[in-house]
């Protein structure tokens, strides 16, 4: 499927709606309702990696310091990494709250 | 030809089954279907019928069992009836979706509560919108062309969608007929395998089934309609080969006794043949009626329904279930609306009887001729009429 998913008429539909070319649900982004999001002290970060062990979501990254951080265009704002982290460095803010 | 032999109406749609030489079969016995799958899985286990047989752990699982083969692109069937059906109920859906050509057998049975095994036509009404092709049959030679068929129809490449193919519980699937079974290599020819354009395979990645967000759902739900709606031109194309090869010719609506006839009786599945006798008793008395009767119901055959209709004043429908709370017969309510915008319509009434298994007997049928007769000129103000219930 060349075109956009805007794009397709029923006709560029395969039989039975199946996908026959590679690719993920990576275009999707998940974290548009969430409520929570993760704030991070990174004063305190061991680097451990347990946050990114954890999320559900498989949405932490490593950052160009080295640091996990959660992609907030999957973060759904759980809060199990905030939970799990032995360090505290995770504090779960509103959505609201700057 | 074939061999004309007596035998119970389940044996032989297993027989049937056994002729199109099916890959795998999942399935849980459940009243009245029992004799089907009992008779196939001991097929399987004396080795006359080189299938899987996959003895599921309820009517959900016997369903996804068949996504499953057939996706895999194996010959798949299943049978089931009443609750089992029901069950399945979302699975269905998930089967036609993704195109997955299959053939279950139906055993119409009255869904509870109270519980009943016996036949009725609230199992199959209730799945009339899951995008199954349903073929009703009338008589136990049907049961077993119809079968045959139903396997060449799914498979076709401009159809792939499942078929069901209703028999009345106990009615029909429980009785001794006379059947002409056809020879094993008639089947072979009429049924070459013809596998699925797109099936699992691990050197051709697919991805079946997948999510489909708000803007392709609509498209993607209208390829699956068109599909529906070329459905009717392959099975008579379908019928037509069958009837070249075995000499039976099967229509989607079928007319016994119309012509000139100013009133019709409308019946579907195995009344029918009742009801034939009834009409050719109320003829020798003088009475203009005739029987017309639905064998595909999805999709129906609007076309062949209305040309029959012409010059048709009143239309007795019966119903063989309840539309709870609504127009009464789920059939008489299609058949209305089907009829909205004609010109020239036929007076109809609706009847329900035979539910949970009652009998209509031919006595009942003239009563319920004469009696729609004259409500067709009266009128009751009444949605429909129940058949012989104690008041």
């Amino acid at each position: 499927m060349a075109k956009p998913e805007n794009e397709l008429t029923w006709k560029d539909i395969e039989t039975g709606a199946a996908v026959t070319e590679p690719g993920s649900a990576a275009g999707y982004r998940t974290g548009d309702w969430r409520s929570q999001r993760p704030d991070y002290d990174f004063s305190r970060c061991l680097k451990c990696g347990i946050c990114f062990v954890f999320c559900p979501e498989g949405c932490i990254r490593q950052n160009q310091r080295g640091f996990y951080e959660a992609d907030l265009y999957y973060c759904k704002g759980c809060g199990i990494c905030a939970y799990e982290c032995p360090t505290r460095v995770i504090k779960m803010r509103d959505e609201e709250e700057k | 030809m074939g061999q004309r032999v007596g035998i119970e109406v389940s044996i032989a749609l297993a027989d049937a089954v056994k002729l199109a030489n099916v890959d795998v079969i999942a399935a849980y016995p459940i009243t009245p279907q029992t004799h089907i799958v009992e008779h196939l899985a001991e097929l399987v286990a004396e080795g006359e019928l080189d299938a899987e047989y996959i003895p599921v752990e309820s009517e959900h699982s016997a369903m996804s069992a068949c996504l499953g083969s057939s996706a895999a692109g194996a010959r798949t069937f299943t049978a089931t009836a009443g609750q089992g059906l029901e069950l399945m109920h979302e699975v269905l859906y998930v089967a036609s979706g993704m195109r997955l050509p299959m053939v279950m057998a139906v055993a119409n049975r009255a869904l509870s509560a109270p519980l009943s095994v016996w036949g009725d036509h609230s199992d199959a009404m209730a799945v009339r919108d899951t995008g199954w092709i349903q073929i009703f049959t009338e008589n136990g030679q049907e049961v077993v062309d119809q079968t045959i068929c139903a396997f060449k129809i799914t498979e076709h490449h401009k159809v792939l969608l499942p078929v069901m193919v209703h028999l009345d519980g106990f009615n029909l699937s429980h009785v001794i007929e006379p059947i002409e079974m056809p020879d094993e290599k008639d089947v072979c020819e009429f049924l070459p395998f013809n596998r699925s354009p797109l099936t699992l395979h691990p050197l051709r990645p697919v991805a079946m089934g997948d999510f489909a967000p708000p803007v392709v759902f609509t498209e993607a739900k209208w390829a699956q309609e068109q599909a529906m709606l070329n459905v009717k031109d392959t099975i008579l194309e379908i019928w037509e080969e069958f009837a070249q090869k075995f000499g039976r010719s099967y229509k989607p609506v079928e007319c016994y006794k119309c012509e000139g006839a100013k009133t019709l009786l409308f019946t579907m599945g195995s009344f029918s043949e009742t009801a034939m006798t009834a009409v050719d008793k109320l003829r020798d008395a003088g009475v203009n009626v005739g029987l017309i009767r639905l064998r595909l119901w999805r999709p129906f055959p609007f076309e062949e329904f209305r040309a029959a209709m012409k010059g048709v004043e009143t239309l007795l429908v019966l119903d063989r279930a309840i539309s709870s709370g609504g127009p009464g017969g789920p059939v008489a309510s299609e058949i209305k609306a089907a009829l909205y915008n004609e010109v020239e319509k036929p007076r109809i009434v609706s009847f329900i009887g035979g539910l949970g298994g009652r009998d209509i007997t031919v006595t009942a049928f003239e009563k319920i001729i004469v009696d729609g007769i004259e409500l067709a000129a009266s009128g009751s103000g009444r949605e429909y009429e129940m058949v012989g219930v104690r008041e």
